[in-house]
């Protein structure tokens, strides 16, 4: 009899222990690059998701939240097993990451195996709220797609009836240039060429001397980093810039201007974030910001961090902060209404945001709002059967 | 092809070949004469084009804005580096097996990047063209061409004429030569073989930064500019012959026009030809176009 009491005791003991260690605190797993050409990128969104806790008093939901990190090295071959050491070894509740593309992929696959939520900060590739999309599965920035389907409108606007499109020969840029191709082409324009080179080529000047000899009426590009950069450098150093208009995704100039410097001005490009949105919201969010990391501006990747803890907060909420309860937490999370700095956003069904894309245009080292180019824009999230 | 065109092609292909040349010179030095699989070389373009970067406000407020000598600036530190690393590093490599040497070249990348990220951080950075050779010139009323990519041009031809010069005209390249084909003879005839080949590395060096200072201004530095171009060196130096100048500014000029011509007629294949004329050029002649020499 005394025997049968210790032991009820002592499982009575270990389920509340074990269940009250669900309950104290919610584990976060940042799987971001913090080094390479992307390390600014994912400080930036870590920043952002931090600035947001703290701004909650250090809690969500009335859970506190503690931090894992691994860094993604932006290297898809080690995805797989950088996952693993969040999901695995650190147990946590819910991954964020990241922002490159393939191992975003490697990442998704992962949540899906062990059923960890996974918000993604970066990462646009169509395929992740498209065929690969799941319950557990949620983006706080954009798909590939939408930058470029806001594009079309905008050129049909100018008057443009044919145009280029340009990018690196892999997955994103041609996600980009394919959802330019469809909104411009459904508005009458033509697409009379599509140029590629492989990633990461920097050497433009053939495929310039092309674009000058074809003469079309503009030119849609997307690159990123330090491709963006000699690209426009280049365009404009080969005076294409006075004939044929240059439009691009936004990334063509998010980080880079000052680097772009002259060749950049006057850049049109399309986006789910601009300066000088000169709302409340925004205004306060980078007011802080910039108090707590005066080292860097506020950019686009700060925002999607910070959307990132405002998506998870919502989900947490719902279920009074008890992260065992997925499914509940997520309904939550994919029926959540975002007040971002970038504007209220909602989720679409596959899990990507459904948000206005600005129109920007450069000025000094500015990408200044110049108002929306589509409203409330869903990615159509092709092949997603959820 | 329209043949204005087509000329304006011929000439992006000699100027991107002009440039690889001048990447590829110095790694073909160090691997074919001293015998090392040099996988930093890629992180002395990248060197060469952060040091264009930082200098350059250095320079005009001391000395005036001159870009000529923030080009020979980089190039002496470049070559005082490269003097330093051979002693510290690379001198225990010549009788280790390629492996090592691959080993320890790799930790090398690593440990300049990180110095870069630490030094320089991880943002992108332009670097001015001077204004003396802001202009360009128009092609046929079709596009117009930077000078400055002509300069580079100019360049790279001044420095495969002088590299020649050297190597087979000059007592030094003379001893070069005989040092590469056997060591141990050349040193039994009283030459400081040690301080040879440190000589030659540092020359690599140089040549490798002086590439990436003078790339700077059109290609801008960022992190990882220089694995970018440590594959493709590779590629032209084993088509050129390892070792062999005159095969790496064929071999240079051979893959300019087959990159070039090959982004517009075959997209879809452009990242694989130059791979292609490599094995086509290997299977016809296994040490390259030129031998070593």
């Amino acid at each position: 009899m005394k025997k049968t009491f210790t032991y009820t005791a002592l499982a009575a003991f270990f389920a509340l222990g074990a269940a009250g260690q669900a309950h104290a605190v919610v584990k976060v797993g940042f799987m971001l690059p913090y080094s390479g050409t992307y390390a600014k990128l994912g400080e930036a969104i870590e920043n952002g998701f931090k600035l947001y806790v703290q701004e909650q008093g250090g809690k969500l939901a009335g859970q506190e939240v503690e931090y894992f990190k691994v860094d993604d090295e932006s290297n898809p071959s080690k995805g797989p097993e950088n996952a693993n050491r969040l999901v695995q070894r650190d147990q946590v509740d819910v991954l964020v990451g990241t922002v490159h593309s393939g191992v975003a992929m490697a990442l998704a696959k992962a949540a899906k195996d062990s059923d960890t939520t996974l918000i993604i900060p970066n990462a646009g590739a169509d395929a992740i709220t498209g065929p690969l999309c799941s319950k557990n599965i949620f983006r706080s920035s954009f798909s590939n797609w939408q930058p470029g389907y806001a594009m079309g409108p905008v050129a049909l606007d100018k008057g443009h009836k044919t145009a280029i499109t340009i990018s690196w020969n892999y997955a994103a840029g041609k996600e980009s240039t394919d959802g330019f191709k469809e909104s411009f082409e459904k508005g009458g324009g033509k697409v009379v060429k599509h140029l590629t080179l492989p990633f990461p080529n920097v050497e433009f000047q053939p495929l310039l001397t092309e674009i000058a000899a074809t003469k079309p009426d503009a030119v849609y590009t997307f690159f990123a980093g330090g491709g963006a950069v000699k690209f426009v450098q280049d365009y404009y150093a080969a005076g294409l810039n006075k004939t044929i208009p240059l439009l691009g995704s936004g990334f063509l100039t998010d980080g880079t201007l000052e680097a772009q410097g002259e060749s950049a001005q006057g850049l049109l490009t399309t986006l789910h974030y601009a300066d000088g949105l000169n709302t409340e919201r925004d205004n306060a969010f980078r007011e802080s910001y910039s108090k707590n990391f005066p080292a860097l501006p506020p950019d686009v990747y700060a925002v999607q961090g910070y959307d990132a803890a405002q998506l998870l907060a919502a989900g947490l909420k719902a279920v009074d902060g008890d992260v065992t309860k997925k499914d509940a937490m997520r309904d939550a999370m994919r029926d959540a209404t975002i007040d971002s700095p970038r504007g209220t956003f909602k989720l679409s069904a596959a899990g990507n945001p459904v948000q206005d894309m600005y129109l920007r245009e450069v000025q000094g080292t500015q990408n200044v709002n110049k108002g929306i180019a589509i409203k409330d824009l869903a990615d159509p999230a092709r092949g997603c059967k959820l | 092809m329209d043949p204005i065109i087509f000329l304006i092609q011929c000439l992006n292909a000699i100027q991107y070949g002009l440039l690889l040349f001048l990447v590829a010179s110095g790694l073909t030095l160090i691997f074919g004469i001293m015998g090392i699989i040099n996988l930093a070389h890629g992180s002395f373009y990248m060197i060469g084009a952060y040091m264009a970067f930082a200098l350059q406000p250095l320079i005009s407020q001391y000395a005036g804005e001159s870009f000529v000598l923030t080009l020979l600036a980089c190039v002496a530190l470049a070559a005082i580096l490269g003097y330093f690393l051979e002693w510290a590093f690379y001198s225990y490599l010549y009788h280790r097996d390629h492996l090592q040497q691959v080993l320890m070249t790799f930790g090398l990348i690593l440990v300049f990047e990180e110095l870069r990220s630490l030094l320089v951080g991880n943002d992108v950075h332009g670097v001015p063209i001077p204004a003396w050779l802001q202009g360009s010139i128009s092609l046929a009323d079709v596009m117009t061409y930077p000078i400055y990519r002509l300069f580079i041009s100019v360049v790279c031809i001044i420095v495969a004429g002088l590299l020649y010069w050297v190597l087979t005209r000059t007592r030094l390249g003379m001893m070069i030569r005989a040092g590469a084909s056997n060591r141990e003879m050349i040193n039994s005839l009283g030459i400081d073989i040690n301080r040879l080949f440190r000589i030659v590395f540092a020359m690599g060096v140089a040549l490798a930064a002086l590439a990436g200072a003078i790339a700077a201004p059109v290609s801008s530095v960022y992190p990882g500019m220089g694995q970018s171009v440590l594959i493709i060196c590779f590629v032209v130096v084993v088509i050129g012959g390892i070792g062999s100048i005159r095969g790496a500014f064929l071999a240079a000029m051979l893959v300019g026009f087959v990159d070039t011509f090959g982004q517009i007629l075959f997209p879809a294949a452009a990242g694989v030809l130059v791979y292609l004329l490599m094995a086509a050029i290997l299977l016809f002649k296994p040490e390259g176009l030129f031998k070593q020499g």
